[in-house]
């Protein structure tokens, strides 16, 4: 898709709401997993499956789809929603996060879930995945595009800035990466625990093309990766300023939630802001 | 006695990948800052457009290879033995082996033969490393012969893999006709035996030939076996060493903590088949600067000390 309307946004920014209340949904049957980082990332996510990437959720496997990893795999709450809503399995899926003998584990895996192109989980890991599927592209002449999308904190592996060196001195320019920047890791604030700042000089010193945007405007988060698609010779990464646990007022920017869960009345509660939220945009269409 | 014909496992490593570069348009290959030791070079100077260097950041490499795979190429991988499993082992478990990625690794300069570089540069815990790893072949070529063969088997068998090879030249023991017939995880009887077997694998089953003939002057009469395939184990062959002879030596050169040592123990234990066993291979313990033969001396991994330990442990 390449142009849009004010009401695509809306709808696009009704999906993200949707994709909200599943991973509350989610979270809470499963009674683990990751809130904070899954809300952060669901702007990002629905930019990109809803509106951005060439996919085509009943062939998984297109050699010629465009790809999306999820680095920060522990926001595979967020990743998984996103899927079900695209098409790639049931909704009904979604119930049995974490749970024995199911199909959605904690964190990604590709072996066997729809639509999810690499295991992650462990830190650091999908910059370089992404390498491997942008090279092969460059390789085959294919004109897909690669995404992937990191955590803040999760920069701090070594890992990650291999990958950095390796995309600008291979010219990566069907590759964009992000970092949903919400400034908060489990041991705390970002700057505290390791500081990360300037993480747009850092990534423009790699020779990386960058542009920081608010990652939770849909718009913007849409004009950006088509500016990156167009940037041509060098990787680009997109800063996504975001608030860890965005959409659910008691989770917004409190750390306690990266890995805890809602209990039954936080659920409620959650759902409730949600659905208001969701009135609210209704209304505007 | 004739004078052996030494031959590089490296370099037939590198003209394999040449042959399969050809045979293989999807086969692409990645380094890390070693291609002139690792011999994918040779391939590099073939095939440009599929080599990739990747720089000293082994880590980047093993993912990216995965990332490769997933698009339908075929990578094989390359570095140094420690470079190539320990440094990088949390990738190789979840983008290779938990991905089923169709990734393969091989590995030069593994064991102690290394020499003078020493303990950072002697890789003597990788086969186990290797082999806890679910989805996870792992092999280990004798001669320069069974390297081509295996590095062939690698190509055309979907999977993840681990193979490694040393750094030294190495006397021929195959023919190509030798290994026609070679397969993954089915060891090969190199020379038959009635008294004890050798199980051995990579830089090991040489000297077990040269500890067969000093045996066989003194009226013994050894089995040598070449397990190049450490997982799968063929237990099969391990069964009939136990029915045919009177005892088994493992050597390889590895720790002899959870490698080919450890694979036949634990077949013999499970099974309950009870024969006199002995592992050879470092014990538990870092080794050092030297000449190859001066380490193996130390270390007790030459035929002198096969020819020893077979005569103490049928004697016991």
């Amino acid at each position: 898709m390449t142009g849009y309307d004010a009401k695509d946004i809306i709808k696009l920014n009704l999906k993200a709401v949707k994709i909200r209340k599943h991973i509350i949904e989610m979270l809470y049957r499963a009674k683990s997993g990751h809130p904070g980082g899954s809300l952060s990332a669901v702007d990002a996510l629905v930019a990109l499956y809803f509106f951005h990437m060439k996919l085509n959720p009943k062939k998984p496997h297109d050699p010629n789809r465009d790809r999306f990893i999820l680095s920060k795999g522990h926001a595979a709450p967020a990743l998984y929603a996103v899927l079900a809503e695209r098409g790639y399995f049931p909704v009904e899926e979604l119930k049995k996060l974490r749970m024995i003998n199911c199909m959605l584990q904690g964190h990604p895996v590709c072996t066997y879930i729809p639509g999810v192109e690499a295991s992650t989980g462990s830190l650091g890991h999908g910059l370089s995945f992404a390498n491997g599927v942008a090279l092969a592209g460059k390789l085959d002449k294919k004109n897909y595009n690669v995404y992937a999308m990191l955590g803040d904190g999760e920069t701090g592996e070594g890992q990650v800035w291999e990958a950095a060196a390796v995309a600008a001195h291979y010219k990566l320019d069907n590759l964009t990466a992000m970092i949903d920047r919400n400034f908060l890791q489990i041991d705390g604030y970002t700057e505290d625990v390791l500081k990360l700042e300037s993480v747009r000089d850092r990534w423009s010193s790699f020779g990386w093309n960058t542009i920081e945007i608010d990652g939770h405007d849909i718009e913007k988060i849409i004009n950006a990766l088509k500016e990156a698609n167009t940037h041509e010779r060098q990787p680009t990464m997109i800063i996504l300023n975001t608030t860890k646990g965005k959409g659910v007022s008691f989770m917004e920017n409190n750390v306690d939630f990266h890995g805890v869960p809602p209990n039954e009345i936080e659920r409620n509660i959650a759902i409730e802001e949600l659905t208001h939220a969701e009135k609210r945009l209704e209304a505007t269409l | 006695m004739s004078k052996k014909v030494m031959v590089n496992p490296r370099n037939a490593y590198g003209e394999a990948l040449i042959e399969l570069g050809n045979k293989y348009n999807n086969l692409v290959v990645l380094d890390a800052d070693l291609s002139k030791s690792t011999k994918t070079i040779m391939f590099a100077k073939k095939y440009p457009d599929r080599f990739f260097e990747m720089g000293i950041a082994e880590a980047n490499m093993i993912t990216t290879a995965a990332g490769l795979a997933s698009c339908g190429k075929l990578p094989f991988v390359s570095t140094f033995a420690v470079f190539a499993t320990g440094r990088v082992y949390d990738q190789i478990r979840m983008d290779i082996a938990y991905s089923n990625a169709n990734v393969k690794i091989f590995a030069t300069h593994g064991g102690i033969s290394v020499g003078k570089d020493g303990v950072s540069h002697q890789m003597i815990e990788d086969i186990a490393l290797m082999r806890v790893l679910p989805n996870m072949t792992v092999l280990a070529p004798s001669d320069a012969i069974q390297t081509g063969k295996i590095v062939h088997l690698m190509a055309e068998e979907h999977g993840p893999m681990y193979a490694r090879v040393g750094r030294a030249d190495a006397p021929l023991i195959y023919g190509k006709k030798d290994v026609e017939e070679m397969k993954i995880g089915k060891g090969m009887v190199v020379e038959d035996g009635s008294d004890i077997s050798f199980i051995s694998c990579g830089t090991m089953v040489e000297p077990a030939l040269e500890a067969r003939k000093t045996l066989a002057k003194q009226g013994i009469n050894a089995r040598v076996v070449d397990m190049h395939t450490i997982k799968p184990i063929d237990e099969n062959l391990i069964l009939k060493c136990v029915k045919d002879t009177n005892g088994i030596i493992t050597a390889e050169e590895h720790s002899i903590i959870g490698g080919l040592g450890a694979a036949v123990a634990e077949i013999l234990a499970e099974k309950n088949f009870s024969t006199k066993f002995l592992r050879m291979g470092i014990k538990d313990t870092f080794c050092e600067s030297g000449t190859p033969s001066d380490l193996l001396e130390k270390y007790q991994l030459n035929e002198k000390h096969m020819v020893k330990n077979a005569k103490n442990i049928l004697k016991n």
